[in-house]
């Protein structure tokens, strides 16, 4: 539990101290003195919350498998993107809107949040609800009305990788 | 570098140009929340990095602008969606699908 604790506070401060660098964008001793004096207390005070987030342990695995994630996700962001542009600026504007219901193999509510976000951030599709394992999605363009066929094209290119980063 | 960075600004630019013009053209609510929080996910992204580009001190601060647009943005269009769909506004004529009415179901499963 100590050790939980310990590692926490040390990813936090890392995690900060980064944000901070960033901020001030100077390697000077007095930026870093002060950066270091900040996050230090501030680590000590956020600590509790960050535990109760529910973050996995930290592994190299699913380090390497949350920069891929990042990748898929700004990829999909970008194609989505153009293709909600192409359906505005056409003539007879090609949508076909509805509410359809998806199913996810993700057991906690952090991961479930990152899915429903990211499906969010991909245009054509956005999340209005989540009740246990089931995701409330608006789509701009109905593709398939069956769960199990839509919980593939929406969701299925992310959930395989926020499941071996949360599980 | 500059050029780069003009360029890239422009690009945002159109694409939060192209959401403007989504939410005048789409029919009902929960389709202008895709175009006026999706384009201008992209749109914002693109502008202000490319202001970090142009910039380049800024580019750090920017690209921190830019992560924070990504967590908050889909946290505010989902409050907006669930909002309107818990308090009945309609989807428009075109809509092929609805399944939001029996969606309460899960719930009993849920808990």
């Amino acid at each position: 539990m100590l050790r939980d604790k310990v590692k926490s506070f040390i990813y936090l401060f890392l995690f900060l101290i980064l944000i901070w660098l960033a901020l001030v964008s100077s390697l000077g001793y007095q930026e870093l003195l002060t950066g270091i004096l900040i996050t230090l207390i501030l680590a000590l005070f956020l600590n509790e919350y960050y535990l109760k987030l529910g973050l996995p342990p930290l592994s190299l695995r699913r380090f390497a498998f949350f920069i891929i994630y990042l990748a898929v996700l700004f990829k999909e962001i970008i194609k989505a993107n153009f293709d909600v542009a192409y359906r505005i600026i056409h003539p007879r504007m090609p949508i076909k809107p509805g509410i359809v219901v998806i199913k996810t193999g993700l057991k906690s509510d952090i991961a479930k949040m990152i899915l429903a976000n990211s499906i969010t951030l991909t245009p054509g599709t956005f999340t209005l609800d989540i009740l246990g394992d089931r995701l409330l999605i608006h789509w701009i363009n109905v593709r398939s009305e069956d769960m199990d066929e839509s919980t593939k094209i929406i969701g299925g290119k992310f959930e395989k990788y926020l499941r071996v980063i949360f599980g | 570098m500059h050029i780069t960075g003009i360029i890239i600004t422009g690009i945002g630019t159109l694409f939060l140009f192209l959401g403007s013009l989504g939410i005048f053209r789409l029919p009902d609510v929960y389709n202008r929340l895709q175009a006026g929080t999706k384009c201008t996910t992209l749109g914002a992204f693109f502008t202000v990095i490319g202001v970090g580009i142009i910039e380049p001190s800024w580019f750090w601060k920017t690209l921190i602008i830019a992560f924070f647009i990504l967590l908050t943005n889909p946290i505010s269009n989902h409050a907006l969606g669930r909002a309107s769909l818990k308090s009945g506004v309609p989807l428009c004529d075109r809509s092929v699908v609805d399944k939001s009415k029996d969606f309460d179901q899960y719930k009993s499963k849920a808990e």
